[in-house]
């Protein structure tokens, strides 16, 4: 291993970081949105291949920055997803720029932010500080407001305001958490910079004041938990999903809720290194479940498209959480397919979401009919993906969601219950207004778009394939993580 | 000696908490953004104490930024944005002032039976400073929403960073987070003045925040 590490030209975890923070400068600076939008894919796609290195090489613990088993599955699905939404936006802000609703100008802004999120979420993920972390994810807060209100419109203007106090209230709770956390820590590990390191809190955690480490992790779960979108704290999701750029809204839920959720993780595994601190699993599973089940009500008055599918992420954070609260091998490793199949079908689903409303001009469930038979690929896209994130077989999140189930029924029978009412009353939603849009006679605009398939496709064929055959050294290295969530 | 740092100590952590009592109350939003600036001042002599009985110089910084940034130029600044929308009248409240601070005292008896229970074993220093710090920061929230003006919650948010500031700078040895935060809180304070109030007033006339609430986008 150490040889490959010398071997290689570069440090990973460095070019992971320097990658899009470079890229950042260079866009903000350069004019002409055709070379941009591909200088953007290729940034994304050098970072993704930076990723990819760290499977095989593990570069040694820093103070700063670190690389885990944990980390590690989240950098990977981080950077491609931010690498094949970057191809999709490359496609969607030509059309954009040719209805004028976008500038060059706005242009240089957005791609030296995309930059900038993906620079402050490979942070968050590879942080070994505490606070390092907590600094990425609000710098990552930030961008994604800045992105948001880009059209101007009113509409676009209160979601990002609303994104924006609720974000940083969130986050502002969230570093009231993580001052508690360093108190806890300070009289075992010493004052200073140690008692912020991850790797060194997790060390001597059991040695920490329990009572200190309860309320923090009440702030921090309160924090971050707001920018995973838990229902009672979700309000500015659906808003900064539906009036954003749509690449945005593919990488708030493929991506950033993630990130949300992983500084999550980490402070539960660090409460569940403490015997005698509160167990974190049920205040998770409670907040899980409300999200699902609010989340699966709240999916039949939509009358947008993008605000049905952030109502529907809304329901799979809450998932997520709830299956990693239950905690256990089972249900840790389900947990964490289910946010890898996820990321992909839902950024999937708005790569289509994002063609569909730039041909028919309008966000409207009620004013898009029959997309299968006017625009064949996206309608089946489309209908692909809603059967995928509705939790259908053979696709990959059938078998997430029935492995959270069933370890839920052998556990704890009585909270499949509402479970799976939840699951179901989602699925019917969802169905309820995909034979609408998917099928029928078609409304609107019939004009061909030249959409991007490449990245479409990909992300359905990799949840397809996942749902039918798992391979052997993913399930081993799922396994291992699931383990190491305790 | 000791008592002497301790009970100044206490008494600045303490004076924010009243200054965020006074913020609850005010009508007009000059007063308000004057008692804003005293909340700023008063961060900044709690967090130059602080430096000194921790003999930590770095926070001296912080409390050179929180002086000059935060109690000096973000006033002025807001004060500055105020008048060029000319929305210098009364403020809207929601639910009368009396329940406002009622509830505000109820969420500071709050946050002193948690934080002095969870923190039995911590130094008497931190443990209070923390309680207090926490009570500036449930009071700043309860201001968020008592409000219905975007000045006035954005002041609301930033007594709520004063708090995390305190709390950050009382505990002893924390490295650069309290740098950190103040660094972000004027950045989110550029962003607020420089993107948002101009842009909101510009469509919609007015920064009542309410007026954002028609354009749902699902309400057309």
């Amino acid at each position: 291993m150490n040889l490959l590490v010398a071997q290689l030209p570069f440090e990973p975890v460095t070019a992971i970081l320097v990658i899009p923070g470079v890229a950042a400068l260079l866009l903000a600076l350069l004019p002409g949105y055709k070379l941009t939008a591909r200088l953007n894919v290729f940034a994304t796609f050098l970072t993704f291949l930076a990723a990819l290195s760290l499977l095989v090489v593990r570069p040694a613990n820093g103070t700063y920055l670190f690389v885990d088993d944990l980390n590690v599955v989240f950098v990977v699905l981080g950077t491609f997803v931010g690498f094949t939404t970057s191809a999709f936006s490359a496609s969607y802000i030509e059309h954009e720029i040719e209805i004028g609703r976008l500038t060059p100008a706005h242009l240089r802004f957005y791609h030296a932010m995309y930059q900038a999120l993906m620079f402050a979420m490979n942070l968050g993920l590879l942080a070994n500080n505490i606070g390092l972390m907590w600094v990425a994810i609000e710098l990552a807060t930030l961008t994604t407001v800045l992105m948001v209100g880009i059209y101007r419109t009113p509409e676009a203007l209160e979601a990002a305001w609303k994104y924006f106090i609720l974000g940083s209230v969130g986050i502002a709770l969230a570093l009231f958490g993580t001052i508690l956390v360093y108190m806890a820590a300070r009289p075992v590990v010493g004052e200073g910079h140690d008692a912020m390191v991850w790797t060194t809190l997790i060390e001597r955690a059991k040695d920490f004041s329990p009572e200190l480490l309860n309320v923090a992790f009440v702030f921090l779960m309160l924090g971050y938990g707001t920018k995973v979108g838990l229902a009672p704290l979700h309000a500015w999701l659906p808003d900064a999903h539906a009036e954003g750029p749509t690449p945005i809204s593919a990488v708030l839920s493929g991506l950033l809720l993630n990130v949300a959720l992983y500084a999550v993780l980490r402070f539960k595994m660090l409460l569940a290194a403490n015997p005698a601190a509160i167990a974190p699993g049920p205040l998770m599973v409670t907040l899980g479940l409300v999200s699902l089940i609010f989340a699966g009500f709240m999916l039949y008055r939509r009358r947008d498209i993008k605000r049905l599918f952030a109502y529907s992420s809304i329901e799979h954070m809450g998932l997520i959480t709830f299956a990693f609260g239950m905690g256990g091998p089972l249900a840790n490793f389900a947990g964490l397919l289910h946010m890898t199949m996820h990321s992909l079908t839902k950024s999937a689903i708005f790569f289509t979401v994002g063609h569909i409303s730039q041909v028919k001009g309008t966000q409207k469930l009620s004013e898009i009919r029959g997309l299968t038979e006017s625009h064949p690929l996206l309608g089946w896209g489309l209908v692909l993906g809603v059967v995928a994130i509705a939790g259908l077989p053979p696709l990959g999140i059938f078998m997430s969601e029935f492995l959270i189930v069933s370890s839920t029924f052998a556990r704890e029978p009585l909270l499949a219950l509402p479970l799976v009412f939840g699951l179901l009353i989602a699925l019917g939603a969802l169905f309820l207004r995909l034979t609408d849009v998917a099928f029928g006679k078609p409304t609107g605009s019939a004009a061909p778009i030249k959409a991007s398939r490449l990245p479409l496709i990909a992300h359905l064929s990799l949840v397809l394939a996942a749902g039918i055959y798992l391979p052997g050294p993913l399930v081993a290295w799922f396994q291992n993580v699931a383990r190491l969530l305790g | 000696m000791a008592t002497f740092d301790l009970d100044t100590a206490h008494m600045l952590a303490g004076g924010m908490v009243l200054v965020s009592f006074m913020l609850l109350y005010q009508d007009r939003m000059f007063s308000l953004l004057n008692v804003f600036a005293l909340h700023a001042f008063v961060l900044s002599l709690s967090v130059a104490w602080q430096a000194y009985i921790q003999n930590a110089p770095h926070l001296y910084v912080t409390a050179a930024i929180a002086l000059v940034l935060k109690a000096i130029i973000i006033p002025v600044a807001l004060h500055r944005v105020v008048v060029q929308l000319g929305i210098h009248r009364t403020i809207e409240t929601v639910g009368g002032i009396g329940t406002t601070m009622l509830l505000g005292i109820g969420l500071v008896a709050l946050s002193m039976v948690v934080m002095l229970r969870a923190a039995a074993q911590a130094d008497p220093l931190a443990r209070e400073d923390l309680a207090l710090a926490l009570s500036v920061v449930l009071l700043g929230l309860l201001m968020m929403v008592t409000r219905r003006n975007a000045v006035s919650q954005i002041v609301g948010f930033m007594s709520l960073e004063n708090g995390l500031i305190l709390a950050a700078a009382g505990a002893k040895g924390m490295p650069l987070v309290v740098e950190i935060s103040v660094a972000f809180s004027v950045l989110v304070a550029f962003i607020v003045i420089g993107v948002f109030l101009f842009r909101i007033r510009e469509r919609f006339d007015s920064v009542d925040v309410q007026a954002l609430d028609e354009y749902r986008g699902e309400r057309r």
